[in-house]
């Protein structure tokens, strides 16, 4: 091997770049976000009526392109209900339908977004509600 | 035929991942064991190709020289296009590995009205491997979200930038268009300049189309055809911690095993193919040397010290048998 010194710096370096996730992560515990569907307002549901506006897989991965078209539908077309797949109708508001049920921001918005690094900008217009620090 | 060709085998390629993950329900093979064998191949790939080409001497300094070399003291030399320091390689390699400056000299030629040669400025080709380059790169950084946790603080940073234009939801991020555009530009200057067409290879036009597969996979899965991210998460800590959850396998979407399968495809293919010019460009002699043929000494490795045999010791060899040959020797 020629210039060994130089090519043995130079794949140290590409190792240390590649294997960066694999050390950076090595003897962390990384707890999997969890998000609470415990509040008051779900539980006075009975069991098998709790769900949301959608299926759940479908608000798992879709609630912000469903949230999006809410606020088009409110703030550009002044249109109020939205009709789900299943045919009932909805009042469309962040506050008013969406947070009365999940009025625990910390435990269900953020348990989430904090985890993949999204950083949504419901908040920039609506009104954070206040939650007790637990 | 290079062209369908290397189009087909990416098609085979999404479908092995279709028919896996949908119809064999190798959820298992495709989210965990494939991209372990893949980065592993990358790695040690990339570490076997470097270390063999190290292997070849490098006797004599062979940079192509761009400028004036360094000489007299009263003749400006120029120190980035014909370097001869190390500061000047380094400044050298920089701009070359970040900025392309080599491709940014591209020039084309042509004849025109009969036996004329013109020659033009040609940056597209320039313009375009940029694009390609820094987007994918913004692109593997962005993914850092789904590689640590706390993420990282550049994560936000970057994605704040690169969607700054606050389309829909989620953010259309830039980078996604710009990469999806430069490959297509590469590949639409292979199809249509005649010369380009004609030196092209599958080797070409394969990456072209994976990568093209693997934005537009990416890209669909972002804003079209929805997968959990926060599974999509679990699953990547996992793999990096060594524990993968296989539990989180099943929820996602077939976007995301056919997305990671190209990616899978794109690493292990990796070491074997013209994309190992990553490591590659750093190894070249005609970049990474320094023009100092005539200050420095360079000592050909392979055949110094010179073994050589005298007249004298060849004489001492075979005197017995000159003699007797009746051939005349200098010493009796």
């Amino acid at each position: 091997m020629y210039n060994s010194r130089n090519i043995i710096i130079g794949l140290i370096i590409f190792a240390a770049f590649v294997t960066f996730p694999f050390y950076n992560n090595f003897g962390k515990a990384v707890t999997k976000p969890d998000p609470k569907l415990d509040t008051p307002e779900i539980q006075k549901f009975p069991e098998n009526e709790r769900r949301c506006v959608e299926p759940k897989e479908f608000m798992k991965a879709g609630h912000m392109q469903l949230l999006n078209g809410w606020r088009d539908s409110v703030v550009r077309y002044g249109n109020r209900i939205y009709v789900n797949d299943a045919g009932k109708e909805f009042e469309i508001s962040l506050q008013n339908t969406c947070m009365k049920c999940h009025s625990n921001k910390k435990k269900f918005c953020d348990e989430c977004h904090n985890y993949a690094a999204v950083k949504p900008y419901c908040w920039k217009c609506h009104i954070e509600p206040k939650e007790k620090e637990t | 035929m290079g062209t369908l060709f290397s189009f087909f085998v990416v098609i085979i390629l999404v479908l092995i991942a279709w028919v896996g993950v949908k119809a064999a329900n190798l959820h298992f093979l495709f989210g965990i064991i494939i991209p372990y064998i893949a980065i592993l191949t990358f790695i040690v790939g990339i570490i076997y190709r470097v270390v063999r080409w190290s292997r070849s001497p490098v006797p004599f300094r062979i940079p192509t020289t761009c400028g004036q070399q360094k000489s007299l003291p009263w003749i400006k030399d120029s120190k980035l296009d014909n370097p001869s320091t190390t500061l000047g390689v380094i400044g050298r390699m920089a701009l070359e590995v970040l900025l392309f400056r080599s491709l940014f000299r591209n020039a084309k030629f042509e004849l025109r009205e009969g036996a004329k040669l013109v020659y033009g400025s040609a940056k597209w080709l320039w313009l375009a491997g940029l694009a390609l380059h820094w987007s994918f790169f913004v692109i593997i950084l962005r993914h850092f979200r789904l590689f640590t946790e706390p993420v990282l603080f550049f994560v936000p940073l970057l994605e704040s930038i690169d969607g700054f234009l606050q389309i829909g939801v989620p953010l259309l991020f830039v980078s996604g268009i710009v990469l999806l555009l430069a490959v297509t530009y590469l590949f639409l200057r292979r199809i249509f300049i005649p010369e380009v067409r004609y030196i092209s290879l599958a080797s070409d036009y394969f990456p072209l189309f994976l990568i093209f597969g693997i934005a537009s996979s990416g890209i669909l899965m972002r804003y079209f055809f929805k997968v959990p991210v926060v599974d999509v998460k679990v699953l990547t800590m996992g793999l990096i911690s060594f524990n993968p959850d296989p539990k989180v396998l099943e929820g996602i979407g077939i976007l995301f095993y056919i997305h990671l399968f190209l990616i899978c495809t794109l690493f292990a293919y990796f070491p074997f193919s013209k994309l190992v010019h990553m490591a590659g460009v750093f190894l070249s002699p005609t970049r990474n040397l320094a023009n100092n043929n005539r200050m420095k000494r360079h000592i050909n490795p392979w055949n110094y010290p010179v073994k050589v045999h005298t007249y004298e010791a060849y004489e001492d060899e075979f005197r017995k048998f000159m003699k007797d040959a009746g051939i005349p020797v200098e010493k009796e």
